[in-house]
């Protein structure tokens, strides 16, 4: 069971290094919606700070959104997908190794880049530090979640616009916590403990439903 | 071994491809699916691999359903549908062994070669399979047949774009699974030749029973 | 298909229910209460009759579409699967009226047609749930995918749903634990919640009229070519 594991996380790790342009785009989506908002809102020092955690935590959600697209599509089109479904393995293990790999590829990247974000909107560095911290917790919720309805759009038309319908008003309690911490963190003696706490809560139902949620899901659109 | 179906029923849309089929399948037959297209051939191969959930009746392996044993009757199964199941971006030999590793068999890179060499695809082991022809793209999905260790075969229309030397080899690929015990079923026009075992054929509504039922 | 005329019989009896319990819940909201409210509200405050009650509907029938997608996944029977769907529908109905009414209670007692309370923000986001139901459902063709698909979500969106519900009402946590906010149930005075539950009451026969009214039509599009269909007078 756990070589299948291994080995698939390692194939989808292999293929998206074969096509590393698709890392770049994700990436870049989230940068030039950061990049949007002091145009659209305006640069001064109050603003930015203002809005900077929601901002930040938008355009994650709307990157994390757009990636869904690629997580089962391809594997859907050219048969393997079938073929997973029927190894003698649990699918909900395959499953967890496929959100493990886009999430590696899609929601790690934006962790690494929130620096630059927190150059962009001038927060204080102990401020960039929670808010690497709380997309390290909130991005793979968002990677498992959105697999649910990743895998029950399967090969529909206009799959993409209707995967962020249902998918956004789910990614809220995200949304809230993960931004209401940044925020918290730039207000003096407020702890963002609780925010943490929460974040790691919505991981750890997330990891135990999400896979067994998003294996059932295909089972249905495959059949 | 046996897999033993039972008054079968499976409705798409409103259409009922087929009601009430049954038929049983030992070790050293191979079953001929037969029927026109729109038949309900695939569905029929996609329920047996519990890919389909039937209407109605029951598809037991070793008199259990198989609903019931799940990764057990998997491990036993091998399907090749319409679609190959191979990844473009990946080489013919990665292909193969995550395919292989899939199925449970962490095979030897000799194995696999031998695999390859014997399919005809030898010296394109490190060509990525987005480079290569129809025909040799399913002669990848193919290769699978020669590394399984599963018992019954499942196959949907394997001689698509094969040409003649191929469609030779996997007839002779199929006689030699049926020799040493195994079963086969698969949809196609092409006859096959066995050496050994019995061929079983099932035909699928010949008569207007699957019109939609407006039709009628 | 017994449920087909069954349903056909107890459709006008729901109607029937429906409008006199919300007619007498109305009336005793609208001109037997009135005197009771000396606290300072105004006569506006009569459109709770309405938007309690739907705001109540609102989160039942999602109850009820979820016990029904349930049931059709586990059984696997086609009828609850149509059930679920019809549900969706009423269920949506009353989402909006909730939230239409409130925003009207919004501009005459806040003065602002929205206002981003945690109640009124839990209700838009149950739309918006809502809506994906319905989308996914009428995104797919085959309905056997559908059916199962959109029953999943419903699913999903029962175990999400009350966390967001959480996180609406409690942005920060650091001050929840200490805040304990009263259900506004226990602060109406009794007068009043008798109208509410009768206007409520009513609603549910309304539901349950519009709901078998779905469910029939339905049943109709989906058996179109059975037999039993073609013989119906309605159809002739």
């Amino acid at each position: 069971m756990m070589s299948a594991f291994w080995v698939l996380l390692k194939r989808d790790l292999l293929l998206a290094l074969r096509r590393r342009s698709e890392i770049f785009t994700v990436l870049f989506f989230f940068l030039i919606v950061i990049s949007l908002f002091p145009l659209g809102v305006g640069s001064e020092d109050a603003t930015l700070k203002k809005i900077a955690p929601g901002v930040v935590w938008i355009a994650a959600l709307l990157a994390s959104t757009l990636a869904l697209d690629r997580l089962f599509a391809n594997d859907y089109l050219d048969g393997t997908l079938e073929q997973l479904t029927l190894a003698p393995q649990s699918l909900s293990v395959m499953v967890f190794a496929k959100m493990i790999a886009h999430w590696l590829l899609t929601g790690l990247p934006l962790v690494l880049i929130a620096p630059l974000v927190g150059l962009f909107y001038h927060l204080p560095s102990n401020t960039i530090g929670v808010m690497m911290l709380v997309l390290l917790l909130g991005t793979p919720v968002l990677s498992m979640i959105g697999a649910i309805a990743a895998a029950l759009t399967l090969g529909l038309r206009g799959g993409g616009v209707l995967v962020s319908l249902l998918v956004l008003p789910l990614y809220i309690p995200v949304l809230v916590y993960g931004a209401g911490a940044i925020s918290a963190s730039m207000v003096e003696g407020l702890s963002i403990q609780p925010y943490l706490l929460l974040l790691s809560a919505f991981m750890l139902l997330a990891l135990i439903f999400s896979p067994w949620a998003t294996a059932a899901a295909l089972k249905i659109s495959l059949e | 071994m046996t897999l033993e179906v039972k008054n079968l029923q499976c409705i798409r849309g409103d259409r009922e491809l087929f009601t009430d089929l049954s038929f049983q399948l030992e070790e050293s037959q191979l079953m001929m699916l037969e029927g026109q297209n729109g038949s309900g051939k695939t569905t029929l191969l996609r329920s047996l691999c519990g890919l389909y959930l039937q209407d109605q009746g029951e598809i037991l392996w070793n008199g259990i359903s198989i609903k019931k044993q799940d990764e057990d009757y998997r491990r036993e199964l091998l399907y090749l549908g319409h679609l190959n199941g191979i990844k473009a971006d990946l080489t013919v030999l990665e292909n193969l062994r995550f395919n292989a590793t899939l199925a449970g068999k962490i095979p030897s890179t000799d194995k696999l070669m031998q695999a390859l060499d014997t399919i005809g695809l030898y010296a394109f082991e490190d060509f990525p399979t987005s480079q290569l022809s129809q025909g040799q793209k399913r002669r990848v999905a193919l290769a699978r047949l020669l590394i399984s260790k599963a018992k019954l075969w499942i196959l949907d229309e394997p001689f698509v774009a094969l040409d003649i030397a191929a469609v030779e080899l996997l007839q002779s690929i199929i006689a030699n699974h049926v020799d040493n015990g195994g079963m086969v079923i698969l949809t196609t026009h092409q006859e096959v030749p066995l050496t050994s075992g019995k061929i079983k054929r099932l035909s699928l509504s010949e008569e207007q029973d699957n019109l939609p039922s407006s039709a009628k | 298909m017994n449920f087909y005329p069954l349903a056909g019989k107890l459709i006008p009896i729901f109607w029937l229910a429906a409008i006199v319990l919300t007619a007498i819940g109305l009336y005793w909201g609208f001109f037997k209460t009135a005197d009771a409210m000396d606290n300072g509200m105004k006569e506006y405050y009569r459109i709770i009759y309405v938007h309690v009650a739907s705001a109540w509907m609102a989160m039942w029938l999602y109850a009820v579409m979820v016990a029904w997608a349930m049931i059709g996944l586990i059984f696997n029977t086609r009828l609850s699967f149509m059930m679920a769907s019809a549900t969706a529908i009423t269920g949506t109905i009353m989402t909006i009226i909730a939230l239409v009414t409130g925003a009207i209670w919004g501009k005459t007692s806040w003065g602002t047609w929205w206002d981003w309370d945690p109640k009124l923000t839990t209700f838009l986001i149950l739309l918006f749930v809502y809506i994906g139901y319905i989308a996914l459902q009428s995104a797919i063709d085959d309905t056997r995918r559908s059916d199962k698909a959109s029953a999943l979500l419903a699913l999903v969106g029962l175990a999400i749903v009350p966390v967001i519900y959480y996180a609406v009402n409690c942005p920060d946590p650091n001050q929840c634990a200490s805040l304990h906010q009263e259900s506004s149930l226990k602060r109406v005075e009794s007068n009043i919640l008798i109208g509410m539950l009768v206007t409520t009451l009513g609603f549910w026969m309304y539901s349950f009229a519009t709901i078998l009214m779905r469910a029939r039509n339905i049943i109709l599009e989906r058996e179109r070519n059975t037999s039993w269909v073609s013989k119906l007078n309605e159809v002739n």
